[in-house]
């Protein structure tokens, strides 16, 4: 309880200082960085906790993007916060059913079918006529925000924080629960987990279940941040490698490797955005993922946790 | 009085080939069992079915009068059956004491409700790691042990769910003759707290020295049950291990 207060704090802390700033651009910044620290622990509950990777993060984060495109197609005047736990629902949904089917199989097996599956999700949302099929949908957003006055991109921003403490309570919890302590068994050998009592079948379901809800949380506020939304771009693989290669970099072992590694690459990917490229953002995910992989491990936190 | 564990007509087949052939074995609450075999003879392969790890097609296993039959091997545990592993399978990333707080947080305290919590657990972790002499490495990693350490770690962890029976599948092989004698008298010490053990082993001095009853697989089935010793002079076994 103490930690969620903490992080209300520093949430509140954040977005009084964007309001204190009042600049347009640094709302967007902040929404893009904590959606990808929502995204890179979501991810991180699986890959990093359970040791399962999954490849098929767009399939989640569209899920929920696209359950608002659909949503506000039939009921305009729906609050976003309700679309984003319909997404949420949604996206927690499809990771049962998948875990259900996949998690029989191991390792890069498992991996592999999560590739798969982002593809077959896309097929269909590009073959959906009612969002847009493969043209694109557009949404169109308010100007101002409701409640707290302002640009309406300040409102998202205040969700997508909101949003981000809820997902990193709730990992924090995870890691010192008994289903933590499951979870790492699970990472660590799954034969000797089941021989120790650990219901391994249905702990992987949690943490499907878990991942991909968050993931199409995360992804279910994107239709207004964007107002055009086509598959390329909801699909698009910047969100896949940076989920992934955020918690590698941060650290996959804690809340904070995740929440580090989204700071670190999403500000240096923005900031690479204005000063050079718009394209490089993704070498610069790629790169230092395969450095820290090879030198780091543990990645950042992994660094500064002692030595046993 | 009836057994503690019951199989009975235990069968299972890899393809075509029978692993093990109705196999019918009783082991009394409170007993020591040793179990032994020439290599592939099926003790493992016994041990597997038996712990739900592997699915046996014909026969049944009843465990304190309860069939076992389709429970998955998280389930058994809970129900009291414990074992070890062959080869260590310590959880590699976690501590000594997190290795044993595992089958605490997912069998006692998931039979007691909730009885257990906070610093009672780690108290017991500690007391469980102390009973095999790892106290003072609780917060190690499986990687710093040695080998006889890393099968004391083994046996703590299948402990530490407080079964009533525990199978110990070779938890002696390699280890010098000083290091034996320690896990004997380890596995004699929780015998006489009231657990059964069945022991499988290929060293003959620490089976004599720990069993009151001996069984012998050979090619899946099951050729000899009783005393020690005489199991050991009985024809067929001597046949088995030293050929015509």
């Amino acid at each position: 309880m103490p930690f969620t207060l903490v992080l209300i704090a520093v949430a509140a802390a954040i977005f009084a200082f964007g309001r204190w700033l009042d600049n347009s651009y640094a709302f967007v910044v902040g929404y893009i960085v904590v959606q990808y620290m929502v995204l890179g622990t979501a991810w991180n509950i699986l890959g990093g906790y359970t040791g399962y990777v999954n490849f098929g993060v767009t399939a989640f984060f569209a899920i929920g993007a696209y359950s608002t495109v659909a949503l506000h197609k039939l009921v305009p005047t729906l609050p976003l916060p309700v679309m984003i736990v319909v997404g949420g629902v949604l996206a927690g949904l499809v990771g049962l059913g998948t875990g259900y089917l996949t998690l029989r199989l191991r390792g890069v097996f498992f991996s592999i079918a999560t590739l798969a599956l982002a593809v077959v999700v896309q097929t269909l949302i590009t073959n959906w006529d009612f969002v847009g099929g493969a043209r694109g949908a557009y949404v169109l957003r308010p100007r101002m925000a409701p409640l707290i006055g302002g640009e309406y991109m300040q409102y998202l921003f205040l969700l997508m924080l909101g949003l981000g403490v809820i997902v990193l309570a709730t990992a924090r919890a995870i890691e010192r629960s008994a289903l933590g302590y499951g979870f790492a068994a699970i990472r660590d050998d799954e034969g000797a987990a089941e021989a120790s009592g650990v219901p391994t079948l249905k702990l992987k379901l949690i943490a499907t279940t878990l991942s991909g809800g968050f993931m199409g949380m995360a992804g279910a506020p994107l239709p207004f941040q964007v107002t055009y939304l086509d598959p390329a771009s909801g699909f698009s693989l910047n969100y896949a490698v940076n989920a992934i290669a955020m918690p590698l970099i941060g650290g996959t072992g804690s809340w904070l490797g995740p929440v580090v590694g989204a700071v670190l690459v999403g500000g240096l990917q923005e900031y690479l955005r204005v000063t050079i490229s718009s394209a490089v953002n993704v070498l610069v995910a790629g790169v230092l993922m395969v450095t820290f992989v090879i030198a780091a491990p543990q990645g950042i936190v992994g660094l500064f946790q002692r030595k046993r | 009085m009836t057994a503690l564990l019951q199989v009975a007509g235990l069968g299972k087949r890899f393809g075509g080939f029978v692993a093990l052939d109705a196999i019918d074995l009783d082991v009394q609450q409170g007993e020591r069992l040793g179990l032994i075999g020439p290599n592939g003879s099926g003790k493992s392969t016994l041990v597997n079915c038996v712990c739900g790890t592997l699915r046996n097609e014909s026969g049944s296993v009843h465990f304190a009068d309860e069939a076992l039959d389709g429970l998955s091997a998280h389930q058994r545990t809970r129900r009291g059956l414990a074992r070890s592993f062959q080869l260590p399978r310590p959880f590699a990333s976690l501590s000594l004491a997190e290795n044993v707080r595992i089958p605490l947080l997912y069998t006692v305290k998931a039979r007691d409700r909730g009885a257990l919590a906070g610093a009672a657990i780690d108290a017991r972790c500690l007391d469980v790691l102390g009973q095999v002499g790892l106290a003072g490495k609780a917060e190690r990693l499986p990687r710093d042990l040695t080998q006889i350490e890393m099968r004391k770690l083994e046996l703590a962890r299948a402990m530490a769910a407080e079964p009533k029976l525990l199978i110990a599948d070779e938890a002696m092989a390699g280890l010098s003759h000083g290091e034996v004698d320690e896990i004997i008298a380890l596995l004699i010490r929780l015998n006489e707290r009231g657990v059964t053990v069945i022991m499988i082993e290929h060293i003959m001095r620490a089976v004599m020295e720990f069993s009151q009853r001996l069984a012998v697989l050979v090619a899946g089935r099951k050729i000899a049950d009783g005393p020690p010793k005489d199991v050991v002079r009985d024809p067929e076994v001597v046949r088995a291990y030293l050929g015509e």
